[in-house]
């Protein structure tokens, strides 16, 4: 059983507890320890930047030309933090509840909390770095409501609150790469982690412009290299973000948890060909005066606006009376999958619903539309050519966040010992589904806050042991591995390029690993990817040779996917009930709702890679509800 | 901060120096403040800022020199005496001859200067496009500053040839006051419609340079309030239309008037 | 739809690149500018020959990596867009497109498409920031900030960082990039205390960097796919030179 290491006591001391009693490492000795950092989203710059402000030396990766890139980038909503600045009640404690419930309480109390509790703490940090958050014209900060949470406590900067925290973060990396505390290496991809004595030691990289494989040591590994439901291919997410990272530390030991919770956003854009690469994300504000509708004759070919109000089916309104369209994001992909399998689905493909603003438009005036979204009227616009004020948007579920993750404890500590995860890379607060707003609290906490502390608590046994020194065996054995996978994959020489198998994938996943989960489908699922693995190593072509070569890094990426994916089924699988993002078709209610089990599934799913070609193990976590018992969640 | 605050690969400054508050005014050493001067003359935006100043003084020349132009354009027999008398006011004026200096020293100043900073542009731009179109997105004058500063240069040659070689070097008749005869002179050379031609040409282009160059000093000198780059944009506009228009005419005029 | 594409190849930074002509015949006209990119890859690939090595990530105009010349203009033919964000409706049937990388010493090409921008992350190094420290910040709203500032703020924050307007101007200039960060830090009371060594230090690294001078010619400014207005320049020549004094 694992132990998730969650200090004694009342659940709101334990954070201050920690703190308090957690080791230090003194100023002096800081500049003996060296943490590797990999990724420069907002949990990885974040921490990058604090701990180089500290006096740790600190070695940073990114996939990007530019740390500014990392995907933290395209995050539109807002970030969640209970400051209860509108007086309208807003806790600590009242935001764990929030997210705990979101999170169809699957989730570990004592991390919630803490992420609660930090929150308040990380808008004061934002604004110091000058990160322009929305004002009321009294010169205070503004908050919006969001997600479907009876408070207003989101911080936003229009549409763009991801890209100007993470552009906060980034600053205070840049002020740490130029004061020589921090160094960066964009454009570089990690491979495989050292893992020396049990702990972890360093990280073998691929310069992705040279091709060269390099070997960087330190005294603990941090990942926060993001989510992985690109795995689905058509997804939200950047063409470049991938589970590589945390992948390769997986088959070095660190346990994957709830690997099959992934988030599917609803208010995506369709598809609208084969050729299409990525489902790009309208916000979820829209859903505040849109309304959802499909016609209710089958393969209603008639214009949206020849359709009378009569043969419409709002079937948010219908299904969930008291939160209709604003009915949280599992549910409403779900139920637009529903529609959409059973005939009614619109648009050339017939795979995705209305989003119609007719009403809203007729009520409050076409301008006062234009104000809220008008920036989102025109993105969508500039997309589908299609002017939203006339005609209704299509939209469709997509896939869009990673629940799951590596397992990490109340330290964000993996299974490894010095391996760290931080952000959407770990499992650690969203439980089953996400509340919006609530990731770019996660990686920004985590990176400011949380592993600040508790690095130095593993670091201080770390001063006597010395620079790690990469002629160590573990780092030339890691970096055969690596070139030995990247020569094979290079020489299979096929005939078919590494997306046909990315793309195989992802239809395989949105079918049988996706919104709707069965015992049969995810069993034929685990089969059809075996053998999607196995025409993968048979038929793979990659052209071009070991320098820059964008097509090897992903036959690199997919390779991994390719495995990953399959944790996932098992995943599934083995979880009997559904629970937030995760539906499987045998546990329902008879009106189509989720079924939890809290009797026999009140634990967190941590999986050990048990080697090429065998089953994974399986570990429990067991959750045990102190201060909140879990109830049925109920949108009616 | 001296040079060993600098990264020494890529030049940047290390950032844990002194912070300076820009509302309690530090004094800094004279060498320091030597230093920074240096360094600030030899930054790309000072050097727009010296071609702005230059500008913008030639500029406010082009005033001085149209009020005299204008006088042509008075009935003959006054315009003679007038426009004579106002050239032996300016040039008998210590002042006026201390800002002749000052002139010359701007437009050598503003040529050399667009001399070096197209030849950084030009380092800067590295490889050419092979299919440039970059055009669609800005105004033509806006990009043909050098050309049409070079027209003006051109210009000024021949300007200066025909006109101040003549009044410094050459020997002027008298009017019959006793002033020297410039009236006369400038009259002579406008006959020629080839002149007259050529110069209404230049004072197109001259237009041109003035409409960007003038908005574009106003920008390097740091104006950027909304409110003031409105005005800005007007005052350029009739300034440009202004100076260009009153120079052209004067030729023109006495060019079909008086022949 | 048919498309004849002249795209730049270049093998590394040292070797000398030129155009090559392919043709698509089947290009849909809802497929973004990289989509019609990915099926011509997919074709290479299947081909044995190297794929064009292009910048892309989010797709959805807010990373700033891509960016690409297309017919000799920075991110295509429509003002304000991204290179993902322009869809191949814009284009007519039997076009011909010419494909380059962005050009500027300072931003010199990899491979085919792909520029190192990183003379960019040098510029924010030199001050791009507040010295703030993680920890011990003061209650957000401790510091008032009026709507207007704020939002003016914002506008020149919004920045991506692609270089569109670096490859769209005569100079090959980093003004607006730079400006951009120097303003929106400017306008901020966090921001203003480092306002006078931040100017001169971005600025001069920005020279460093080898890019050009500022001809106001406002081209940045309509092909920024942020909108960020050419006054932040203005601004950042006040701020400069104010800090002589």
């Amino acid at each position: 059983m694992l132990n998730a290491r969650t200090p004694e006591g009342p659940l709101e001391e334990k954070w201050r507890h920690y703190r308090s009693t957690a080791k230090l490492v003194s100023s002096a000795n800081r500049g003996k320890l060296h943490v590797i950092v990999v990724g420069t989203g907002l949990a990885g710059s974040s921490l990058a930047a604090s701990l180089g402000e500290m006096g740790y030396r600190v070695t940073c990766f990114c996939f990007q030309d530019t740390a500014r890139r990392a995907h933290s980038v395209a995050a539109q909503g807002g970030v969640n933090a209970c400051k209860n600045y509108k007086n309208d009640g807003d806790t600590i404690f009242r935001m764990f509840y929030d997210t705990i419930k979101g999170g169809d309480f699957r989730s570990r109390e004592a991390n919630v909390y803490r992420l609660a509790e930090c929150s308040a703490n990380l808008i004061d940090q934002a604004v110091a770095q000058g990160v322009p958050f929305a004002r009321e014209y009294s010169g205070y900060l503004s908050n919006r409501s969001f997600g479907g949470v009876q408070v207003s406590r989101t911080f936003y900067a229009r549409g763009q609150t991801g890209q100007q925290l993470l552009l906060g973060a980034y600053q205070a990396l840049m002020r740490q790469v130029a004061a020589g505390t921090v160094m960066l290496f964009p454009r570089h991809e990690m491979l495989d982690l050292v893992v020396i004595d049990g702990k972890a030691r360093g990280v073998i990289v691929r310069d992705m412009d040279s091709g060269a494989i390099e070997r960087h040591g330190g005294h603990a590994v941090v990942l926060a290299t993001g989510g992985f439901g690109k795995i689905y291919y058509l997804s939200t997410l950047a063409m470049g973000c991938n589970g590589s990272a945390i992948w390769r530390a997986h088959r070095r030991g660190a346990f994957f948890a709830n690997p099959s919770w992934t988030q599917i956003h609803p208010t995506c854009l369709p598809q609208s060909g084969d050729y299409q690469s990525k489902l790009t994300l309208m916000s979820e504000s829209l859903r505040n005066d849109g309304r959802i509708w499909v016609p209710k004759k089958q393969a209603d070919d008639r214009a949206p606006n020849d359709i009378p109000e009569l043969d419409r089916d709002y079937y948010l309104e219908r299904r969930y009376p008291a939160f209709g369209n604003l009915s949280p994001r599992d549910i409403s992909s779900r139920a637009a999958k529903e529609r959409i399998d059973a005939g009614f689905g619109i648009g050339p493909l017939k795979n995705a619903v209305y989003l119609d603003f007719s009403r809203a438009i007729r009520e409050q005036g076409k301008p006062k539309i234009e104000e809220k979204y008008g920036n989102l009227f025109r993105m969508y616009q500039k997309i589908t050519g299609v002017d939203a004020y006339r005609e209704p948007m299509r939209i469709s579920p997509a896939a869009h966040f990673s629940m799951g993750g590596l397992w990490v404890d109340y330290e964000l500590m993996t299974t490894i010992p010095g391996l760290y995860a931080l952000g959407e890379a770990n499992f650690a607060d969203h439980g089953a589904n996400r509340l919006g707003a609530n990731s770019l609290l996660q990686a920004c906490v985590d990176g400011y806050f949380i592993a600040p502390s508790t690095l130095p608590n593993y670091l201080a046994n770390e001063i006597k042991s010395g620079p790690v020194a990469v002629e160590h065996p573990a780092f030339v054995e890691g970096e055969t591995t690596v070139r030995r996978q990247l020569e094979h994959l290079m020489g299979i020489q096929g005939n078919l390029p590494a997306d046909y198998f990315h793309k195989m994938l992802g239809l395989i996943l949105y079918d049988k690993c996706g919104l709707s989960r069965s015992q049969a489908g995810l069993k034929e699922a685990i089969v059809e990817i075996d053998s999607l693995r196995t025409q993968f190593y048979a038929d793979l072509l990659i052209p071009g040779g070991a320098n820059l070569n964008s097509e090897l890094e992903k036959a690199g990426r997919v390779a991994d996917y390719l495995e990953l994916g399959e944790l996932m089924c098992y995943d599934a699988l083995t979880r009997n009930e559904s629970c937030g993002a995760h539906f499987r078709e045998e546990y329902q209610t008879p009106d189509g709702e989720a079924l939890r089990n809290d009797q026999d599934f009140a634990f967190t799913s941590a999986w050990e890679w048990a080697g090429a070609g065998r089953e994974p193990i399986l570990h429990k976590e067991p959750l045990v509800f102190e201060c909140v018992t879990p109830a049925v969640r109920s949108y009616k | 901060m001296s040079n060993s605050d600098r990264d020494p690969e890529t030049g940047i400054s290390l950032v844990d120096g002194p912070v300076e508050n820009p509302d309690v005014p530090s004094t800094p050493s004279k060498e320091a403040k030597l230093r920074r001067v240096k360094r600030w003359l030899s930054g790309t935006l000072s050097q727009k800022n010296l071609m702005a100043l230059t500008g913008l003084f030639l500029c406010f020349f082009l005033i001085i020199h149209l009020a005299g132009n204008l006088q042509l354009l008075l009935p003959t027999e006054v315009a003679q005496w007038q426009f004579n008398f106002y050239s032996k006011l300016l040039s008998e004026n210590i002042f006026i001859h201390i800002i002749s200096y000052v002139l010359f020293a701007s437009i050598i100043a503003h040529a050399l200067y667009a001399l070096v900073i197209t030849i950084n542009n030009r380092r800067a731009n590295g490889k050419r496009y092979e299919y440039d179109h970059r055009g669609a997105s800005s105004k033509w004058y806006s990009r043909r500053m050098g050309l049409l500063g070079t027209v003006i240069l051109f210009f000024l040659i021949i300007h200066l040839r025909d006109f101040w070689y003549e009044v410094q070097f050459g020997h002027l008749p008298v009017d019959k006051d006793g002033q020297e005869d410039l009236y006369t002179l400038v009259v002579t050379v406008y006959r020629n419609g080839w002149y007259v031609l050529i110069y209404v040409l230049c004072m197109i282009a001259l237009g041109y340079h003035l409409l960007h160059g003038f908005f574009s000093a106003a920008r390097t000198i740091g104006i950027y309030h909304p409110r003031y780059v409105n005005w800005i944009r007007v005052i350029g506009w009739v300034y440009s239309i202004g100076i260009s228009a009153g120079f052209a005419l004067v030729p023109i005029y006495v060019h079909f008037a008086l022949t | 739809m048919r498309i004849q594409l002249k795209i730049w190849r270049q093998e590394n930074r040292a070797t000398p690149g030129q155009l090559a002509n392919y043709d698509l015949t089947d290009v849909n006209p809802d497929m973004s500018f990289l989509e019609m990119l990915d099926t011509l890859n997919e074709r290479l690939v299947r081909q044995r020959e190297r794929p064009v090595e292009f910048d892309h990530d989010c797709r959805e105009g807010i990373c700033g990596q891509c960016g690409v010349m297309i017919n000799g203009r920075a991110h295509g033919p429509l003002p304000n867009t991204t290179t993902c964000q322009l869809h191949m409706r814009s284009f007519k049937d039997g076009d011909i497109i010419y494909v380059e990388p962005f050009r500027a010493t300072a931003f010199p090409v990899k491979c085919d498409l792909k520029v190192d921008r990183s003379a960019f992350d040098r510029i924010i190094q030199a001050g791009g920031f507040t010295s703030a420290s993680t920890g011990g910040a003061p209650e957000a709203n401790s510091m008032l900030i009026g709507h207007d500032v704020a939002e003016a703020a914002f506008d020149a924050a919004a920045c991506i960082g692609c270089g569109a307007c670096v490859a769209t101007c005569k100079n090959s200039s980093a003004a607006l990039f730079t400006a951009a960060k120097i303003t929106h830090l400017a306008l901020l009371p966090q921001g203003k205390i480092e306002s006078r060594q931040r100017v001169r230090r971005m600025v001069r690294q920005m020279d460093t960097e080898g890019f050009g001078h500022c001809s106001n010619t406002e081209a940045c400014q309509v092909e920024c796919p942020q909108q960020i207005s050419v006054l932040h320049i203005a601004r950042m020549n006040w701020e400069y030179n104010r800090a002589l004094f």
